[in-house]
């Protein structure tokens, strides 16, 4: 099901240098943003998904990903961004709490390394939805990479339901 | 943990639990010899393996049992208070394991003499009892301090390099013991012989040739016996042997790892046999036949080796009886019927609780006192019955007791004072549906808390862990009887039969187990839909069954108006019962039965109380399990939300047309203080009340009941009126930001849709004037007058603004009803207001020169309408800064928006005062800044 079927883990080892960090770049709407390669599992195109009623906007659906049930998460939804039209999306597979989660993105770039100390915090007037996710800066030549903060990102979908109910 | 130890530990603890119902057999049979040499067989080997691993306590309890025991075999009488004794050991060596495993293998500290000490005194007692029959009498006492004086006497001579743990003996006492044995096992069968003897030919004095005579009797019958117990022993052994050879233990880790294997294999296979099909002719379709049978007996093999025998968790249960028989003084008889039927290991976890709190239930509550079931005709020994039998993929476990039967009075009587329900419902209610009400929360009718049962968490915890596993419970009671717990629940937690539908395109899964049937509605069939009002039920069988559409449950109904989801011509219905509820579930589509492997959802996901988990289909889709308990929730929910929605749309329809004035609107008819009607429009009353008269309460001289928690202030609609001297008081009761107030009638006549003209108006504050309503002259009432009595500041909680003195507002509405509600309202905010009956009124004093601040004006009226007033309006340039405001009953984006184009500032609903307060507020200080 899936064109893009990297095991991304295993370069990571061969390149885990102590302050350098190897960052998978994806875009959502437009802007580049960068997952800690440790944490990314594999590269798929979310495919059959299936809605769940009543759950949180931003969960997009279930899939099964070879025998696995992955919880797609909609980044563009989580980031307030209007819905990618007419274009296929991607989605990144990463590891939550021994469990399987689906990150759809617009598209998948390459693999960068940076040095963990180039980051920089989150500028202060960053939209509050997108600095609730963003664990830093990183200025690229010609854009910046926004750092995806996973914990973040998911440990908030967890927290929310709990809050409401 | 070693491994030895936790061995040890398992099968100390499976013994142990042998022990107990053999115990409990033994004392109801003391005679049989094969239980007691089973006990002693099995309390042996667990001294000796204690022995062996160095647990000193252990090791003392179970020789101090051991040895009273052994007094048991060699034909002491078998006493209650002896057996009690040694099942109190077992607790001891249960509790000492316990702490052991969760200790790591260290034995805990502790002190047991005393219990060894009962032990050993008791085992003296049988030796007392042993030789009381005979002629030996005397000798047995003697022994003991004999024995005591060589144990001390060969103390001392012994090289002992610690002092001897309790229980223990020293190798000479052993020795000694050994030496003995042949001769003790004599002299007590002799002296049972002598007994039997004595018994026999009581007449013939005990002599020497009698006594050689029984001397020589029991020698072939022990021979007999001791060959007997031999070859029984042989047997055993050997079928022991044969059998421990043949199974293996196996980590239940193993097994469930094992077991998600298949169940991936049977995805798998599922999966291909999709594929295969779609494909036609496959080659690969005699080999996946094959695949496919090998899976199924695989997934089976697989599944037996999960299965236990319910009787696993029942062993404890005899135990229980007999401590909660003499606990409670009642004799009680436990009886267990297909002990051997089997299921998942999983669920037989989940049940074991559930199972023994019930069984204490029935003993506690179910089964009478002695004298009472003598009194009712009823052997005295009660009779408790578990029932496990295999029922079509379910497994039915009964708990039955010959008790009184559940006292329905007793239950109501509780269910009042819990307010679970009022006596109105009960007589509405049968027997059975009273019954239920013991699964409520926090219910016991226990009258006092007894340390068995009677806590109050009992059976809806039951209840409550039963419904965890898809499982159900039912009650069936007969007074004078008995009652009888059913419970049903699936054999297994890993694979799931459930039927897959389709609902607003999506498909979901149903467990089977709690679909009773399908049925199909189509237009000329027998089964149609049908509404009550709005409400869609289906005639099934004599009865209505509450129907809603899954789609709606689930919030994914995407159509314009959610009442015209079922369509009445075309549907399936899916019969679903859960618990006592039965309810039509509607769906788009049905399409097969699928065995499927429930996945647990992410924890994400895991809020949602609709799902239970998802799966893999076989065509490699994910599918959402629906949780019928979670269904049945929301179809209670449901039910009183679309009560409440359409109460609210009535509301808004009452709205709607009271706001257009000439149409007729539902006025609320009623008389207070005199005889003529009055009225109120129905809309403006929040609730009507009825309270008893001395919940009337006086304070600060005015009179308040309590209300929904919080003081209700009560109004006369006359000065000087009072409040009936009894029975029930009726009452308005008006609502507006968290604050109500009632207002006392006499009598409340009717409802009617009317119009309200008002013919003649009225200078007497509190009411706005006559109409004619229903043929008849009546008054009605302002309410604008009464909310300010109830609290002063009704209409200026909004911070007044001395500003807004000098300003002037034009109010404009063609219903009089509403230039008379919200007038008082506008100058209550401190508003100059000034009201005209129409547009071309508001023209002419506009052409007069009078000037205002702000016009407020409504939408809905004849002639020209607001939209055109204010565009007419916004024309001048004398008016086009002055800030209007629209006033309408219709508030929907496309009014607004039309509003906006046609010059409006703000947009209000009618009855938000409030907004009307705050918008005028705002344009004000818009003004204000603008000017600044």
């Amino acid at each position: 099901m899936s064109v893009l079927e990297h095991n991304l883990n295993a370069e990571a080892d061969a390149n885990s240098a102590s302050d350098m960090i190897q960052y998978v770049t994806v875009v959502i709407g437009g802007q580049l943003f960068g997952l800690p390669i440790s944490q990314v599992h594999d590269v798929f195109v979310p495919e059959s998904v299936t809605r769940v009623p009543m759950s949180a906007p931003e969960v997009q659906g279930v899939l099964n990903l070879r025998g696995r049930i992955v919880t797609a998460i909609n980044m563009r939804r989580r980031l307030h961004l209007p819905p990618l039209e007419d274009e296929q999306m991607m989605a990144v597979g990463i590891e939550y709490k021994q469990e399987s989660y689906g990150l759809v993105i617009d598209t998948v770039g390459e693999v960068l390394t940076l040095t963990a100390a180039s980051a920089e915090t989150n500028p202060s007037n960053l939209d509050r939805r997108w600095a609730e996710i963003s664990g830093g800066v990183h200025r690229l030549d010609g854009q910046l990479m926004v750092i995806l903060d996973v914990d973040r990102l998911l440990g908030s979908l967890f927290t929310e339901p709990m809050a409401a109910a | 943990m070693d491994d030895l130890l936790r061995e040890f530990i398992t099968e100390t603890n499976e013994s142990l639990d042998v022990v107990d119902v053999e115990l409990v057999k033994f004392e109801q049979e003391p005679n049989n010899a094969t239980i007691l040499d089973n006990i002693f067989r099995l309390v042996h080997t667990i001294k000796g393996t204690c022995g062996f691993l160095g647990l000193p306590r252990l090791e003392g309890i179970a020789h101090a049992a051991e040895t009273l025991m052994g007094k048991f075999r060699d034909g002491a009488p078998v006493t209650q208070e002896a057996v009690s004794l040694i099942l109190i050991s077992i607790d001891q060596i249960k509790d000492i394991l316990g702490e052991l495993e969760a200790a790591e293998g260290e034995e805990p500290e502790g002190d047991d003499s005393e219990l060894i000490g009962n032990l050993e005194e008791m085992s003296a007692k049988a030796d007392v009892a042993m030789a009381g029959g005979g002629a030996e009498e005397a000798e047995a006492p003697q022994e003991e301090p004999e024995a005591a004086e060589a144990e001390a006497e060969e103390d001392d001579g012994q090289t002992l390099e610690r002092p001897l743990r309790p229980g223990e003996v020293s190798l000479d006492e052993l020795e000694r013991a050994f030496q003995e044995t042949e001769i003790e096992v004599e002299i007590a069968d002799e002296a049972v012989a002598e007994v039997e003897e004595a018994a026999e030919e009581a007449e013939e004095p005990v002599s020497a040739p009698a006594a050689a005579k029984a001397e020589a009797k029991p020698e072939p019958k022990k021979a007999a016996a001791a060959k007997k117990a031999g070859g029984d022993g042989g047997e055993k052994k050997a079928a022991g042997g044969g059998v421990s050879n043949q199974s293996i233990r196996v980590a239940v880790d193993t097994l469930e790892h094992l077991m998600t294997m298949v169940s991936e294999l049977v995805l798998t296979r599922n999966q291909l046999l999709e594929i295969v099909r779609r494909h036609e002719d496959s080659e690969f379709k005699v080999p996946l036949q094959r695949l496919s049978n090998v899976t199924a007996e695989l997934q089976e093999g697989v599944m037996a080796t999960r299965m236990q025998p319910i009787g696993n968790a029942w062993q404890k249960l005899p135990r229980i009886v007999r401590d909660l028989s003499q606990e409670l003084e009642k004799p009680i008889d436990l009886e267990m019927i297909g002990a051997d039927t089997e299921l998942d290991r999983q669920v037989l976890e989940m049940i074991k609780d559930p199972l023994t709190h019930m069984v204490r239930n029935s003993a506690d509550h179910g089964l009478e006192r002695p004298e009472e079931r003598r009194a009712a005709g009823k052997p005295e020994k009660g009779i408790i019955t578990l029932a496990a039998y295999h029922e079509g993929g379910h497994i039915i476990i009964e708990v039955r007791d010959d008790g009184k039967g559940i006292d329905v009075e007793k239950v109501k009587a509780k269910v009042l004072e819990r307010g679970l329900a009022t006596e109105a419902e009960f007589e509405k209610m049968t027997d059975s549906q009273i019954h239920k009400f013991i699964f409520a929360a926090g219910f016991s009718t226990a009258a006092e808390v007894t340390s068995v049962s009677g806590r109050g968490v009992g059976m809806d915890v039951v209840r409550n862990n039963i419904e965890l596993i898809g499982g159900t419970v039912d009650l069936r009671s007969t007074t004078g009887k008995g009652s009888s717990f059913i419970i049903k629940i699936p054999l297994t937690l890993a694979i799931v039969s459930t039927l897959i539908v389709e609902a607003g395109g999506d498909r979901f899964a149903i467990p089977q187990l709690s679909v009773v049937e399908l049925v199909r509605v189509q237009k000329n069939s027998e089964h149609r839909i049908e509404r009550i009002k709005d409400t869609p039920v289906l005639r099934l069988r004599n009865k209505l069954l509450p129907l809603v559409h899954l789609s709606q449950l689930l919030g994914i109904y995407e159509g314009e108006d959610a009442d015209q989801a079922i369509d009445a011509d075309n549907g399936f219905i899916v019969v679903m019962q859960v618990g006592s509820q039965t309810f039509g579930v509607v769906v788009d589509g049905v399409f097969h039965t699928e065995e499927i492997v429930v996945k647990p959802m992410s924890t994400m996901l895991r809020n949602l109380n609709m799902f239970s988990g998802n799966t893999i289909l076989g065509d490699g889709s994910v599918i959402m399990i629906i949780d019928p308990n979670g269904i049945a929730g929301a179809m209670a929910s449901h039910a009183s939300s679309s009560v409440a929605e359409s109460e609210e749309d009535e509301r808004e329809d009452v709205q709607r047309k009271a706001m257009s004035g000439q149409d007729s609107i539902s006025l609320l008819l009623f008389r207070a203080g005199a005889p003529e009607p009055k009225a109120v429009p129905l809309s403006l009353v929040t609730r009507l009340e009825e309270f008893e008269v001395s919940k009337i309460e006086r304070s600060n001289g005015r009179d308040l009941v309590q209300y929904r928690g919080a003081l209700m202030p009560l109004v006369y609609v006359n000065d000087g009126d009072c409040h009936k001297s009894e029975g029930t008081q009726p009452m308005l009761v008006f609502s507006d930001a968290g604050r109500s107030m009632g207002l006392v009638v006499d009598e409340i006549v009717d409802i009617v849709e009317d119009r309200m003209n008002i013919e003649v108006g009225s200078e007497r504050p509190g009411v706005l004037g006559s109409a004619v309503v229903k043929d008849k002259a009546t008054e009605i009432i302002d309410l604008g007058y009464y909310l300010p009595q109830a609290f002063e500041d009704w209409f200026m909680r909004k911070e007044m603004d001395i500003e807004a003195l000098t300003k002037k507002v034009l109010f404009v509405d063609d219903s009089a009803f509403f230039r008379n509600m919200l007038t008082p309202v506008l100058k209550a905010a401190g508003y100059d207001v000034t009201t005209c009956t129409g547009p071309q009124q508001a023209f002419e004093l506009l052409e007069n020169g009078d000037k205002f601040h702000a016009v407020v004006s409504d939408i809905e009226m004849p002639e020209i309408n607001g939209f055109e007033f204010c565009e007419s309006l916004r024309r001048d340039p004398r008016f086009r800064n002055t800030p209007i405001l629209a006033l309408s009953s219709l508030v929907t984006p496309a009014s607004i928006e039309r509003g906006r184009q046609a010059g409006f500032d703000d947009y209000v609903a009618k009855f938000d005062r409030p907004g009307l307060i705050a918008a005028l507020k705002d344009v004000f200080s818009n003004e204000l800044g603008a000017a600044a």
